[in-house]
């Protein structure tokens, strides 16, 4: 192991779901203490602490964990980047690593989300009794519904449906088979908040959200954490063989943004800046699609899974329904996708996302992941998005010890 | 008549109702909000643009309200000529049947109601061309 390489020491998520008992910082100190104990090491040994909890933004998680688990003195940085926040928090402890200013930190991500509805913009405000205008658009009335939707699943609902007039083949049925397959995967997945193996016709006869998606093939609101313990090559080759053989390597850590286009405005574009981000993480980890032994991708609806088939170059330009309809993504096929069951029956705490994702991956890769082990796995990719818009992509590999 | 507001300064009412981009008179990048800089090259000079009425359905959704007795609403992307427009798809059924991709469509407009003076709020939403 190189001085200058990244890798994961330990990783944990908790399990998603409803937790009425617990509150934010519970649930990220739990991820927390096991992620440093599956490292074996204490807070005493970390450099940083990157944190994010979206809805609780203002209140700074990173703290208040701290008050809860050990508080050392050391730099808090509390993100938020949307759905991408997790990822956030693993790239901002790797920067800080690759600064040099310290040698291990600690990323946690943690949200409190069941009984939250369908996300997104509001309704906008009551009528007052002139028209007056507001906001950028200089709107007398809200927008939400009068003039397009804002909310995330109107928003991916629209993207699965843009890509289907571009290249073909997309039908309320193609992207329900593509929902069938994550929440069959979830019934190997013990922490995950929905574990209902569900038909396609099921699925489609599920309330409708936003066509083409039903309730079945939005993500589901819950509460979760995840929290990785990130070290240097440096330091990992000061630890222990046992550390050493189970740590992960992080061979890539990208985060984008949206680059201005046509239409960007209009309606989000998650294509691109999935597409750029893809393409610096292949470059910097050295490997193409055709290595990924598994792909976390973000199917916070089921129309999303789709596009980034196509946008993390899973498939040729416009292939993405042949390369579904090929069984491709299934997890015998030759890219398991979400074999964790995904946003859809995993669940979507957004800020524990990013981190839970590379959890899945690290997981497999060290041969930890039980029933739902994909054989021999050795090189895999988390991908989250946020809307506004941020992409994170990281490539894992196997420790070759 | 009554006095008449558009619901957002984007949309020019009259004769020939359409919508108005600001365009940048560096790159031609259309925006359709206040401004700032361009978004696309950072230039700080805008024109108005006016849009063609008539477009293509790009894409679309049918959202299905929380609140119980409120009609579905057909959110879409418009592509106006190569400039793309949000809006919803009205004067048609909310069903995949009478609302599909690639169709052409073209501007209308219709009263969301009159405030406590009078003044009715004009929005615009894209109708099936034929
Ligand atoms: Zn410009």
């Amino acid at each position: 192991m190189a001085n200058d390489d990244i890798w994961i020491l330990g990783i944990n998520m908790t399990k998603f779901g409803k937790h009425p008992t617990l509150d934010s910082v519970d649930l990220a100190a739990e991820a927390t203490l096991a992620a440093l104990a599956d490292g074996g090491v204490t807070m005493k040994d970390m450099g940083v602490i990157a944190s994010g909890n979206l809805m609780g933004a203002a209140a700074g998680i990173g703290q208040q964990l701290q008050k809860q688990v050990g508080q050392t003195g050391i730099p808090v940085y509390n993100v938020a980047n949307a759905c991408a926040t997790g990822a956030t928090a693993i790239r901002t402890v790797i920067m800080a690593i690759k600064a040099g200013e310290t040698d291990m930190g600690l990323a946690v991500g943690v949200e409190k989300l069941s009984g939250a509805g369908m996300l997104g913009a509001g309704f906008g405000a009551a009528k007052s009794d002139e028209w007056t205008r507001t906001g950028r658009y200089g709107a007398v009335s809200g927008l939400e519904g009068k003039l397009g939707t804002d909310m995330m699943p109107g928003v991916f609902a629209q993207v699965g449906m843009e890509y289907g007039h571009k290249y073909g083949g997309t039908s309320f049925e193609l992207f329900a088979r593509i929902s069938e397959k994550n929440h069959k995967n979830s019934t190997l997945n013990p922490l995950a908040a929905i574990q209902k193996d569900m038909s396609v016709e099921q699925i489609m006869a599920e309330p409708m959200i936003a066509y083409p998606n039903t309730r079945a093939m939005c993500s589901a609101n819950s509460d979760g954490a995840a929290a990785a313990v990130i070290v240097s090559g440096e330091r990992l080759r000061k630890l222990s063989l046992e550390q050493q053989k189970r740590a992960v390597k992080i061979s890539a850590s990208v985060l984008t943004t949206d680059p201005w286009e046509e239409a960007c405005q209009i309606l989000p574009n998650v294509n691109t800046l999935t597409r750029n981000a893809a393409t610096i993480a292949y470059e910097q980890a050295g490997v193409g699609p055709e290595d990924l032994d598994l792909v976390e991708l973000h199917d916070c609806f089921a129309t999303a899974e789709l596009v980034h088939y196509d946008n993390l170059m899973l498939c040729g330009e416009g292939d993405a329904v042949d390369f579904f309809e090929s069984g491709a993504t299934t997890r015998t096929g030759s890219t398991p996708v979400n074999v964790s069951g995904g946003l859809e029956s995993k669940g979507h705490p957004i800020a524990a996302t990013g981190i839970a994702n590379v959890w899945e991956i690290a997981h497999h890769l060290r041969g930890e992941a039980g029933d739902r082990q994909i054989e021999g796995a050795k090189v895999g990719l988390a991908h989250v998005i946020g809307l506004g818009s941020a992409c994170g992509v990281h490539i894992l590999e196997k420790s070759g010890l | 008549m009554p006095d008449q507001i558009p619901m957002v300064e984007y949309l020019v009412l009259g004769d020939s109702p359409h919508l108005e981009a600001n365009e940048c008179t560096n790159c031609g990048a259309r925006f359709f909000d206040r401004r700032n800089a361009c978004a696309s090259c950072s230039g700080r000079e805008f024109t108005k643009a006016a849009i063609p009425t008539e477009g293509e359905v790009r894409a679309f959704t049918i959202v299905t309200p929380f609140m119980p007795g409120t009609d579905p609403y057909v959110p879409a992307v418009v592509d106006c000529g190569g400039t793309s427009v949000r809006a919803n798809i009205v004067n048609t059924p909310p069903d995949p049947e009478h609302v599909t991709l690639g169709m052409k469509v073209k501007l209308t407009t219709f009263s969301i109601g009159a405030d406590t003076t009078g003044t009715e709020a004009i929005n615009y939403g894209f109708e099936p061309a034929n």
